[in-house]
Order: C-alpha cells, then sequence, then structure tokens
C-alpha cells in the first residue's frame, strides 16, 4: 500500500499558512453543489458538518445516538488545551507542539502536530463566541489550569464538563444549521458500511434503528468522525454505545488502520465491582495533584485502611519516581498500580484497586477546600460506591480510555481512500503513541473546525466530480452484504448472550493487551480470539427481527467487529517489538525510554 | 437481594403496550439500576426473548440518554442522580419497583422504555444558539465577562438535556429546559442586538 502523508515543503512552522494558500478552493456559489456525508455527531463531526454547511455545502450528518448532543464527547471532564499564553507562563504554539510530540513518544506526524498547535488558539475564539461558558477569573478573563503533568497553565475548563459545554456549543451551531436547512441530521442511524465508487469514497449504507430499514446515501465525499474503539476492552471509560463498526468496515473496504495498538489506559477510575459491570467511571486526574496513592506494604492484608499504620503503606509512586510523585504520567501511573497488584498488595474487591488518599490534603488544607476543590468528583464516587471519600481513602484502578490508533489520514486528513476523511478520535494523527491530557477535545474540533473545510475543498477542486446516483451496483452489493450479515446474525440462535461473548473478548484482550504485553500473552491471544469469534457465530443469541427497534441486533453487529478487530489490536503489538508510549511490551521495557 | 419489576413493554409506537412483570434475582447492591436491567436482559436475551429496550449510553450522568420513570420518579428518588447513576443499594430485598418510560405527549415510546425525544432537537434549532460562524471571532479574552455571569451561565448550561423535567410536569411542559438554555446563553457574551430582538429565546 501507499501511503503518501503528502505534508506540504517548507518550514514546519508556514507548513500550514502556505499549503492554505496552495490548496485549490471551490467557489462560493459552487459549493452547494457539493454533499458531504458526516458520520458521526460528536466534536469532530459536528464541527465539522456546521462548519462544512456555513460555507454552502450540503451536508448529511448521522449519528446512532437519539441526539446529536448526546455524543460521547459529552463526558470529557477536565478542559482543553490550547497555546493562549494568557498565563504569561512561556506557553506557545512551539511549546504545545513539543509537548504534543514528546507526550506521544515521538511517533506523531511533526506537520499535523504544528498546526493543530497553531490553530487551538482559534478554537478557544470561537467556544467564547459561542457562548461556552469556560471558567472565568473576577477580572472576567480566562482562567487556566495546568493539566497533565504540563509546566504551564494552558487548559481551558468548564468546571468539571468541559466536554459538555464544547460539545454543546458545537451541537448549537450544528443546530442551526439544521434550522436552516443547510444539514439534514440522521439520529439513530448507524454507519453499517462505506462505499466506494471507481475506487472512491461516495456513499455509506446506513441502518434506522427504529425502523430497522436499510438505505444508502451517496454524496461526494464522506467523513467518519465515529470516536475511538475502547469497548473492545469490553470495560472502558467510554460510553457503552462507543463501537469499531464505522471505522473497522471502511478497513475492510481497504482504508488503511494505524497503530491499533497504541491505546491510554488511565490510571484514576473507579475499580470494577463485579461481573454486572457495564462501564468504569473515570476520575479526573486532577485528583492526583491532592490525593497520594497507596497499597499495603504486605500481601493479602486485609485490615481496614485505617488501621494500616503509616510505616506499613507503601506510596509506591512518591517511592519508585519522586520527582513526579503522585503525578506520575498516565501510562506509568497505571502500570505501577498492577504491579502492585500482580504482587498481590492490591486492595477492594478482587485486589484490583489502590488507595488515592485525601487524609493529608484534609488534615493540610481543611474539608472545605478540598470540598471546594474536588466535592463533585467525591460525590460522584459516592454515589458509584456507597463510601465517603473524606473518611475513607478512594480505591481507583486503572482503566482504558482513549485510543490514539486510528484510520490512517495523510496531511488533509483523507485516509487512504480518495474521497474518505477521518476526524476526531478515529483517525491516528495527532497523538503518536501517547496522548496528553485535554488535547482530544482540541484535535477534533481543530480537525472538525479548521481543519477539514479547507482540505475538504482541496479534494473537491482538484478532482472530477460525480455524486453517483444510490441505484448505483455498488450500493446494492453493499446493501446486500449489510442484510446478509443481519440475517446471519440472527439466525444463529444460540444460546450464549451477547454480553457475556463481549465480556470474555473483552477481558482476553485486557489481560494479553492491556497495560503491560508480551509476545506469548499476544500469541495467546492471536489463537484464542478467533476460536471465540467461532463460538460467536456458532452459539450467540440475537432475539428479534430485522425490521424493527432491536438493541440486541444492534449490540451484536457492534460485537462482530470488536471480535474481529480485536485481532488486529493483537497482532499490530505482536508485532512491534518495542515499547512506546501507551504500548509497554515486557521483554523490551526500556526501548524508547 | 431480590425484587419484583414491574416493566412497561411496547412493541413499537403504535402498539398500545402493558406491564409485564419479572423477578431480578441475586442482584448486587454495587449495581447500577441499568446494571441490574442488563442482567434481566441477558436472562432474556439468552432464551430467545427480546430484551427490554431501553435507552442508555454514558453511563455517568452526562449524557442525558437514559430516561426511566422509576415508582412514578423520573430518573428514582435519589437527588442530583440519573437512572445510569442510581445504585441498587438504595433498594431494599423482596422490593416491587415499576419502570416506566418518559410519559409525555411530545415524547412518544417507540419501543418499550424509549421515547423520541426529537422534541428539544426543535427548540434548540428554532433558536437556541448564538450564531457565529467558523472564524473570523475576536480573541477570547477581547470581552470580559463577570465571574458571576460567567458561572450563571454554567450553572444554566449543565442541563444534560434528558427531559426529565417534561416528564415530571403535569403539563409535560418544557418550560425548565427552556429556560436553562436562555438563562445560558443570556449571560454569555452580549450575542447581538439584531439577534436578541428577533430571537424567540430572548424574548
Ligand atoms: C470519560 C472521558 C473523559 C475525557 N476527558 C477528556 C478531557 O478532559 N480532555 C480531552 O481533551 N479529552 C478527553 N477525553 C477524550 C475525548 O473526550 C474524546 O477523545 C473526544 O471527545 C472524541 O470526540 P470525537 O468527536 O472524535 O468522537 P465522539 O464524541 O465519540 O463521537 C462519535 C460520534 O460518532 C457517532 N458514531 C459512532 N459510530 C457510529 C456508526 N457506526 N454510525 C453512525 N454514527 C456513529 C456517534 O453517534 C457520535 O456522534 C475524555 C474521554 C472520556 C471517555
Ligand atoms: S432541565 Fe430538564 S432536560 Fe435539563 S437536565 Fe433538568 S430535567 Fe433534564
Ligand atoms: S446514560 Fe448518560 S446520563 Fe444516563
Amino acid at each position: 500500500m501507499n501511503l503518501n502523508s503528502n505534508i506540504p515543503s517548507g518550514p514546519l512552522a508556514s507548513k500550514w499558512e502556505r499549503h492554505k494558500f496552495d490548496m485549490k478552493l471551490v467557489n462560493p456559489a459552487n459549493k452547494r453543489k457539493f454533499e458531504v456525508l458526516v458520520v458521526g455527531s460528536g466534536l469532530a463531526g459536528a464541527s465539522a458538518a456546521a462548519t462544512l454547511a456555513e460555507l454552502g455545502y450540503k451536508v448529511k450528518c448521522f449519528c446512532y445516538q437519539d441526539s446529536p448532543r448526546r455524543a460521547h464527547s459529552i463526558a470529557a471532564q477536565g478542559g482543553i488545551n490550547a497555546a493562549k499564553n494568557y498565563q504569561n507562563d512561556g506557553d506557545s504554539v512551539h511549546r504545545l507542539f513539543y509537548d504534543t510530540i514528546k507526550g506521544g513518544d515521538f511517533r506523531a506526524r511533526e506537520a499535523n502536530v504544528h498546526r493543530l498547535a497553531e490553530v487551538s488558539r482559534q478554537i478557544i475564539d470561537q467556544c467564547v463566541a459561542q457562548g461556552v461558558p469556560f471558567a472565568r477569573e473576577y477580572s472576567g478573563y480566562l482562567s487556566n489550569r495546568s493539566f497533565g503533568g504540563a509546566q504551564v497553565s494552558r487548559t481551558f475548563y468548564a468546571r468539571g464538563q468541559t466536554g459538555q459545554q464544547l460539545l454543546l456549543g458545537a451541537y448549537q451551531a450544528l443546530s442551526r444549521q439544521i434550522g436552516l436547512g443547510n444539514v439534514q441530521m440522521f439520529s439513530r442511524t448507524e454507519m453499517q458500511d462505506l462505499v466506494l465508487v471507481d475506487g472512491h469514497a461516495k456513499g455509506v449504507v446506513v441502518r434506522n434503528l427504529v425502523s430497522g430499514e436499510i438505505s444508502s446515501h451517496s454524496g461526494d465525499a464522506v467523513i467518519l468522525a465515529t470516536g475511538g474503539y475502547c469497548p473492545v476492552f469490553y470495560l472502558s471509560t467510554n460510553a457503552v454505545g462507543c463501537n469499531v463498526t464505522a471505522t473497522y468496515r471502511a478497513y475492510k473496504r481497504g482504508a488503511a488502520f494505524a497503530n491499533p495498538c497504541y491505546t491510554q489506559i488511565h490510571p484514576t477510575c473507579i475499580p470494577v465491582s463485579g461481573e454486572h459491570q457495564s462501564k468504569l467511571t473515570l476520575m479526573s486526574e486532577s485528583l492526583r495533584n491532592d490525593g497520594r496513592v497507596w497499597v499495603p506494604k504486605k500481601q493479602g492484608d486485609a485490615r481496614k485502611s485505617c488501621d494500616i499504620p503509616e510505616t506499613e503503606r507503601d506510596y509506591f509512586l512518591e517511592r519508585k519516581y519522586p520527582s513526579f510523585g503522585n503525578l506520575a504520567p498516565r501510562d506509568i501511573a497505571s502500570r505501577a498500580a498492577k504491579e502492585v497488584c500482580d504482587e498481590g498488595r492490591g486492595v477492594g474487591p478482587g485486589g484490583l484497586g489502590v488507595f488515592l488518599d485525601f487524609e493529608d490534603s484534609i488534615n493540610r488544607l481543611g474539608e472545605n477546600s478540598v470540598q471546594e476543590r474536588y466535592g463533585n468528583l467525591f460525590n460522584m464516587y459516592e454515589r458509584i460506591t456507597g463510601e465517603n471519600a473524606y473518611k475513607q481513602p478512594m480505591r481507583i484502578f486503572p482503566a482504558p480510555h482513549y485510543t490514539m490508533g486510528g484510520l490512517w489520514v495523510d496531511y488533509n486528513l483523507m485516509s487512504s481512500i480518495p474521497g474518505l476523511f477521518v476526524l476526531g478520535e478515529a483517525n491516528f494523527s495527532d497523538h503518536g503513541a501517547n496522548r496528553l491530557g485535554a488535547s482530544a477535545l482540541m484535535q477534533g474540533l481543530a480537525d472538525g473546525y479548521f481543519v477539514i473545510p479547507y482540505t475538504i475543498g482541496h479534494y473537491f477542486a482538484s478532482h472530477d466530480q460525480f455524486k453517483p446516483s444510490t441505484s448505483h451496483a455498488a450500493f446494492k452489493s453493499a446493501e446486500d452484504e449489510v442484510n446478509t450479515k443481519i440475517s446471519q446474525l440472527l439466525s444463529i440462535k444460540g444460546n450464549r448472550s451477547i454480553r457475556s461473548m463481549h465480556w470474555e473478548l473483552g477481558r482476553l484482550v485486557w489481560e494479553k493487551c492491556g497495560m503491560a504485553r508480551d509476545k506469548e500473552g499476544l500469541a495467546n491471544a492471536i489463537e484464542r480470539i478467533p476460536q471465540l469469534r467461532e463460538e460467536f457465530w456458532q452459539n450467540v443469541s440475537v432475539p428479534g427481527s430485522a425490521n424493527e427497534l432491536n438493541v440486541a441486533l444492534e449490540q451484536a453487529s457492534r460485537v462482530s467487529d470488536f471480535m474481529e478487530f480485536g485481532e488486529l489490536l493483537c497482532r499490530d503489538a505482536h508485532n512491534r517489538d518495542e515499547s512506546c508510549g501507551g504500548h509497554f511490551r515486557t521483554e523490551v521495557p526500556n526501548s524508547r525510554r | 437481594m431480590n425484587l419484583t419489576l414491574k416493566i412497561w413493554r411496547q412493541k413499537n409506537a403504535d402498539d398500545a403496550g402493558e406491564f409485564v412483570t419479572y423477578q431480578a434475582k441475586d442482584v448486587s447492591p454495587d449495581m447500577s439500576f441499568l446494571e441490574m436491567l442488563d442482567v434481566v436482559n441477558e436472562g432474556l436475551t439468552s432464551k430467545g426473548d427480546a430484551p427490554i429496550a431501553f435507552d442508555s449510553d454514558c453511563r455517568e450522568g452526562i449524557c442525558g440518554t437514559c430516561s426511566l420513570v422509576i415508582n412514578g420518579t423520573p430518573h428514582g428518588g435519589q437527588k442530583a442522580t440519573t437512572a445510569c447513576q442510581l445504585h441498587m443499594r438504595h433498594f431494599k430485598d423482596g422490593e416491587s419497583i415499576t419502570i416506566e418510560p418518559w410519559r409525555a405527549r411530545p415524547f412518544p415510546v417507540i419501543r418499550d422504555l424509549i421515547v423520541n425525544r426529537q422534541a428539544f432537537d426543535k427548540v434548540i434549532q428554532s433558536g437556541g444558539y448564538v450564531s457565529a460562524s467558523t472564524g473570523g471571532n475576536p480573541d477570547a479574552n477581547a470581552i470580559p465577562v463577570s465571574k458571576h455571569n460567567a458561572d450563571t451561565a454554567m450553572d444554566a448550561a449543565a442541563c444534560i438535556g434528558c427531559g426529565a423535567c417534561v416528564a415530571a410536569c403535569k403539563n409535560a411542559s418544557a418550560m425548565l429546559f427552556v429556560s436553562a438554555k436562555v438563562s445560558h446563553l443570556r449571560h454569555t457574551p452580549p450575542r447581538s442586538t439584531r439577534e436578541r430582538s428577533t430571537c424567540p429565546f430572548d424574548g
């Protein structure tokens, strides 16, 4: 496969400026002749759909939730980075660029990341103009905090609901265009396949999740902004509907998938409480500013935390990484927690947890100050666990959180299939092998508001325009394949629940290809996943029919893709005889550090 | 613990619908309400029966997708807690629980516990936004906004668009949802005078 990144020539810092000038334009009157299909309405999809419609393109936008406002971006808590340097603390475009490249263990494409850092500043202007209620100082100016170990304060935030507020900004911009008739919105509609005509992406086949109807939409280009694939691990901090279906089916149509094994495990999540668990809840990383992480020194110590004297506690992050202490980078903190649990020193159910203790901070700052800083998180913790973290330490454990891997894209965010563009978490472009905190929101909005509106015009202007009719044979055969797959799923009529199959796959991928990986374990996973897939296709039970709202069918369809994609992920990890960012191979722990 | 569930089942929008009783056995107090339903559903699907359809996505109280009326109260009885964040430790062994969808004419039931909430999207489409197209906006710090206003805007903007207010209101009115959006937009940087005078949201 020929992968040309199409990076413009010239010095790094002026590539984007120059490229913007060199790219061909579509004149305003002609824009309405082009129709763009945007799959996904998260930060990346909603910002792209709204902006393209503002420019005059005809847009159709699809999402599987009942409203575009519910895309998983809504759940992001901590904040969004931008090189505004409002704090006068030494930040700059170059520093944000540098930090992102370094954070990604030098695997991200420099030209893309530099552009990201450049447009980060416009994102904040855009969001404020939309009415995003970012936190402010008494002066009336915007407030910033430092996040994820950055040495400057460049993170903008809206309490603990930054993703929600940014998404509502983009959703409202999208709603305005829907109201104006420039965007046709298809919610509760799931993409099932990508359609190629003469080698170009020209349409999608979708399923209406209410009626079950399968239909085709054709366009001049297709944008996938369908988010990440963490639920391949079954349990993760993602919404339960997050899936790999759109990107995986595009992969099967020939789009290159890059770095699937680069996944990020977040250290501060609420531990698993039992087999019934459906998702894991992230507790903001900011807690590590004031909480101390520890486990008992003794194996299998079943005493209550308050009965374990200071001398018998192991503050393992402070001990192992004295310069970072409790603020050690995500992957390091996650692995350190795994190690102490593997040694039998974990706490809570199944020994899969470590303490995050606020006692010292409460003594130092007073309960009120701690409450002011983290009150909502302590409440959330109590809602889920029934425990009061002012009185006893929280228990936390790492969980899959973000997927750096995704469909390969060039500098223009176009995949290896011409006319197929990929934005947001669904692409692989900007975070290399690991992602810095508060950078995913930035990337999603950069892609949608400020990159694709330029690059898609260049694609239109440099190719002959043709929008096939949906009666074209390629659509018919894609629809047939989708229908066949659905009837196959419905006809298995086995006796295993979809959830139990997903659980089994997820636990396997988590064990063998989670925080730490080795050749033998990965080889084992690569052997077992096909067996599991076989079992799925023989023995899963998918009740109901195709022509109705059928939640079982929706889940089965997504899990069937995870059953294949899980293997791809493990194969990628198996082939990489190195450790790098979020991919840690125990045989070669220091190959990059 | 063991529970008796009285759940609204309705095949589609045209079906009359009815309550069906299920037994939930060995429910752990650590389960969320939706995880309890997942387990009931697992039992149903592995027997080849249609699972109880309910909406959910984030399962952490922020997306506003889950929408159950539990014992007559939207999202159940815990303060500031959506159904997905409600945990079974608040119920007692042997209890009987009634589970219904949002009951409001603007939110028609489309299956079991799932309703159509597009009415909310229409409200926002009719003016719940600032007309600031992408690009060309002034520097974010050009217009200071008092901390008080920013905080007030955020209080209102925290609405998750779940629709529980409509389900709770005897008249199925969306006043709370609409006023939250009005209050959010009114306390952020000034919208243009023209937009203020023409937009229904600015009255
Ligand atoms: C709990 C949590 C906290 C986070 N906190 C932060 C943070 O503080 N800062 C930060 O920068 N990042 C954070 N992240 C990461 C960040 O939120 C995401 O990476 C980002 O929001 C992804 O945006 P997106 O637009 O690419 O995808 P999403 O928001 O996931 O949107 C995907 C869209 O695609 C649609 N879709 C998916 N599949 C299909 C299909 N087959 N057919 C049709 N539509 C489909 C969905 O309906 C949805 O509209 C956090 C993530 C999580 C899970
Ligand atoms: S105002 Fe209504 S829609 Fe918004 S969060 Fe409250 S109950 Fe839900
Ligand atoms: S599932 Fe998101 S709020 Fe309940």
